[in-house]
């Protein structure tokens, strides 16, 4: 597992330097100076200062966000759980760093059932799609790290998707989608469908997985935008195990399908 | 003058609707109702600017703001033409300053752009800027730092002309118009980074679906949504920041505060209007009252009554009003999205309301705005997956609502073969290289943008606009400002036709809130657009993006190709509408580093900048040795002594028709 790390720590770090070598660079990098006329009226030290500067500041401003896209208690017959899935960035348009975290807390049982954190180098690599590499770990159910390939955009028909296969560090490939839609009622409820599937490309016992198609999660939610950064929902979601993995779940006497009701928030700043 | 009880009964209306102190206006920016009957016509040759930190009122609310002397807006500044002129303008922030003098020839290293002209002006530090102008009119002068421009750092500049002024007035005023936030600048720019359309409460809704689908038929509304949906972007995408953080001003009050001005029935009362603003187009009208348009960017034009225009930010405007009737008039400035408006009054007393107008249908862009971009709509590359070319359908298009007549520079020989003879799959140049400049007589210098995540769209149609009114006037029923109409009032001073002419796109993605020039952010640039001295080129602006852009370059005026012959209008700031590719005619007669950039504030902070470098005609040989030698082939001016025309693909030209004796290439209004 630490070679598998250090591994994809390097090549993260690889990429970046690479990859600020080629894009988002300021004029700094240049040993000419692009303009100098000023220079005859002003100390041309200060000249190349101020150039720096107001080059930087008009194209290369670095932005973060921070965005809870799901914080919500999720309620069934049988059981109720709060869920969360926020991401954070930080960068320039082409080069940014994700911190992307989610997970299942079951108020039942007083534990969590689930707690992934991924960090990722984003790539801008067209028009509305970023790739996105780097490392995923999984604090529960049991710590597994695992490397990140994925890509994050926006598909034609305003669909937001993302995707990631990821190789653990026992050597199993898994992979992730995830589809969402916002349908505006009015521009401040808006209704927003979301579909997330997960596969394995092999029987994974100790994770309760089977291969193919694992599990499917069909979501409703109902947001109303008291202001763009912060909106209340409700919604419906309906989840779905697959082949043996959903024997396996029914082996151990869960229901590999159920459906929820919730009630959360989504904020972001 | 106005009698004492009309000025108490004023004041006393003020004060009941107003919360405005007026103290903290400069005279100029009061109401009628505060005191000001007009401008006062005195001018000065030493100004002194202290620039600082200062709290506002601004509808009824607190709040701080970074300007001059105290005021928003600033100080005006009036002076005679020619006159030696010294500002003091002494920067009291804890953060650098600089004043920008905008439209003003002045030398350029009075011209006031950190990084550009000078290294800006320190905290603590006094900066004396020293210049005479050649030049009289409406002007203004705002801050070049930061977003201190958002901040409230920007007032008026007048300049009296030397000789006679050949417009007659019996009273004026100056009225500047803005957008002021609660919100801080950098907050708003970094929201629009994180989510573009974060402001944009006007997007179309199911609601709106319903509609369309029963006055248009379900089928034409799903087309139409599915269209736009491919394309991934939105016809209501028309302002970035709107009303939903706005407060409008006209002389820094509201509609709340309703700025108030006097007229005496009859008079020709004189407007000098500034579109002051950090990102709102206005659209300016006075229900009821036509307004004549004598100046366009503070130079005379000849006059033209309208009953509305669309204003630029950075755009100045003088009209001439004259109001017939005893009555109250609104002076109405809509933001081009209409999701919010500032109303001021003119009457023929002090303190008057007239009605605001409700605010109008919100508009929605049309496939015209993308500049017919086929490629963008029949396969929207789905960029991570497999591209289906047999789902192209162009059957989407409606061909019938293209104004052909207006595409290739309005040449009505022009035959068009149809557009179904486009190659969609391998197309990389854009069809506006058919048009008549590729047949201008000198070099054209073009560029081939590709499309990537600074540039969503490449138009392949762009067009002449010139002679539309701008976006949602094109239906209000009255007279509106076309740019097509406008001429100067004086002989042009340079009509030597172009020595060469060069291209350059405007390119953004919205989604990611990037915008630049040719896909090339200010931040990434690594030498400015050359222009030598003495020479008069053309220079070609193409708006690959769905949003006009009010284009603004410093240190010289540029003749706009309007189809005005030798009256061309000279303007320093021009609005170049989505999909359109216009042109301006300029003179490089003052050398110098001067900044070219969108005057919509957060589109140059994200990168829409340039610096046009007039370098002096002693560097020319060495500069075009050196140029000739960095730049790829094809970017090199084309020489068309030497050029195959017969091997190039014209495909939708038809030469036969085209009359190329005639084409002195000023001619696209003529020709239609």
């Amino acid at each position: 597992m630490h070679k598998l790390l250090f591994t994809t720590g390097a090549a993260l770090a690889f990429a970046m330097t690479a990859s600020s070598q080629t894009h988002d660079h300021g004029s700094s990098s240049t040993s000419e100076k692009p303009w100098s006329q000023a220079d005859a009226y002003f100390d041309p030290v200060e000249m190349d200062a101020a150039r720096q500067h107001m080059q930087a500041h008009d194209g290369n401003t670095p932005i973060g966000m921070i965005m809870v896209n799901r914080a919500e208690v999720q309620s069934s017959d049988d059981e109720t759980v709060g869920v969360w899935d926020a991401d954070a960035w930080y960068g320039g348009d082409i080069n940014r760093i994700w911190l992307k975290t989610e997970g299942e807390y079951s108020f039942d049982d007083e534990e969590f059932a689930d707690a992934e954190v991924q960090l990722l180098w984003s790539h801008a690599i067209s028009r509305y799609f970023d790739l996105q590499s780097g490392i995923r770990y999984d604090f529960e159910p049991e710590g597994q790290a695992h490397a990140v390939l994925g890509f994050q955009g926006l598909a034609p028909y305003w669909f937001e998707v993302h995707g990631a296969a990821y190789l653990s560090d026992s050597g199993d490939l898994t992979a992730g989608f995830e589809a969402e839609y916002e349908l505006l009622l009015t521009n401040r409820l808006i209704l927003q469908p979301r579909l997330a599937a997960n596969l394995s490309a092999q029987d994974i016992p100790e994770r309760d997985l089977g291969t193919g198609l694992t599990d499917l999660q069909a979501g409703l939610r109902l947001r109303y935008e008291i202001r763009r950064e912060f909106a209340p929902y409700i919604g419906v979601e309906y989840s779905n195990a697959f082949g043996s993995t959903a024997d396996r779940i029914e082996a151990a006497g869960g229901d590999p399908d159920e459906t929820r009701l919730l009630i959360g928030v989504r904020t972001w700043f | 003058m106005f009698s004492r009880r009309l000025f108490l009964q004023g004041s006393a209306l003020a004060g009941l609707s107003s919360l405005l102190p007026a103290s903290l206006l400069p005279a100029w920016a009061r109401s009628a109702s505060d005191g000001n009957t007009g401008l006062s016509n005195a001018t000065a040759t030493e100004f002194n600017l202290s620039i600082g930190r200062f709290p506002v009122q601004i509808d009824g609310r607190t709040g701080q703001a970074v300007g001059v002397n105290g005021t928003l807006p600033a100080p005006l500044i009036r002076f005679r033409e020619g006159d030696e002129i010294t500002l003091n303008v002494t920067n009291t922030l804890d953060e650098d300053t600089s004043i920008h003098w905008h439209g003003l020839l002045v030398p350029f290293q009075m011209d006031g752009v950190p990084g550009v002209t000078f290294p800006g002006i320190r905290p603590g530090e006094t900066f004396t800027y020293k210049y005479s102008v050649p030049q009289a009119g409406t002007y203004w002068y705002h801050s070049h730092s930061g977003l201190q421009e958002q901040e409230g750092l920007y007032g008026p500049l007048i300049i009296d002309p030397h000789h006679h002024d050949p417009v007659a007035y019996d009273r004026e005023y100056v009225l500047v118009l803005s957008d002021w936030s609660f919100e801080s600048p950098y907050r708003i720019f970094a929201k629009l980074k994180k989510m573009s359309d974060a402001y944009n409460y006007q997007q179309r809704t199911v609601g709106d679906f319903l509609k369309d689908a029963k006055e248009r038929g379900l089928g034409a509304t799903w087309e139409d949504r599915t269209m736009w949906g491919q394309m991934r972007m939105s016809p209501r995408d028309i302002a970035d920041v709107t009303g939903a953080t706005y407060h409008y001003l006209i002389n820094g009050h509201s509609t709340a505060d309703n700025w108030n001005g006097i007229f005496q029935p009859g008079e020709r009362v004189r407007l000098r209007i500034i579109n002051a603003s950090a990102m709102t187009i206005f659209n300016v009208r006075l229900p009821g009252l036509p307004m004549t348009i004598v100046a366009a960017d503070g130079l005379n034009v000849q006059p033209l009554e309208v009953d509305e225009f669309q204003m630029g930010v950075a755009e100045t405007y003088d009209v001439i009003i004259e109001p017939k009737d005893d009555r109250a008039y609104a002076f109405v400035a809509e933001s081009i999205d209409r999701s919010g408006q500032a109303v001021a009054t003119f009457g023929p007393r002090p303190g008057m309301r007239a009605e605001a107008p409700a605010l109008r249908a919100v508009p929605t862009l049309t496939m015209k705005d993308m500049g017919m971009d086929h490629g963008a709509m029949s396969h929207g590359d789905m960029d991570m997956g497999s591209k289906d070319m047999s789902g192209m359908d162009h059957s989407m298009m409606d061909h019938s609502k293209m104004d052909h007549a207006a595409m290739g520079h309005d040449m009505s020989t022009m035959e068009m073969s149809g557009h179904e003879g486009h190659d969609m799959g391998g197309m990389d140049m854009d069809h506006s290289a058919h048009g008549m400049t590729e047949e201008a007589n000198w070099p054209v210098e073009k560029k081939t943008i590709k499309r990537g995540p600074g540039v969503a769209n490449v138009a392949m149609m762009p067009m002449s606009r010139l002679d539309e009114p701008g976006i949602g006037l094109e239906d209000v029923g009255h007279r509106v400002m076309r740019y097509s109409q406008l001429r100067s009032l004086t002989r042009n001073p340079d009509l030597r036709p172009p020595g060469r002419e060069m291209e350059i796109h405007l390119t953004s993605n919205m989604e990611r809130y990037m915008w630049s020039f040719d896909g090339v952010k200010f931040s990434e640039v690594t030498e400015p657009i050359i222009f030598h001295e003495g020479e008069r080129l053309r220079v070609t602006l193409i708006n690959n993006t769905m949003m006009p852009h009010p284009i603004h370059l410093h240190g010289m005026f540029f003749d706009l190709v309007n189809g005005g012959g030798d009256h061309k209008p000279r303007k320093h700031t021009v609005i170049v509408k989505p999909g359109e590719k216009l042109s301006f005619d300029v003179s490089a007669d003052h050398v110098g580093d001067w900044a070219f950039h969108c005057h919509l504030l957060y589109h140059m902070h994200a990168g829409m900048m340039q610096v046009v470098s007039v370098l002096p005609s002693g560097d020319r040989l060495k500069e075009k040795h050196k140029s000739m030698d960095d730049m790829p082939p094809d970017h090199q001016m084309m020489d068309h002594q030497t050029m195959d025309h017969d091997a190039m693909d014209h495909g939708m030209m038809d030469h036969e028709t085209m009359d190329h004796s005639a084409m002195g290439h000023e001619m696209h209004e003529e020709m239609k």
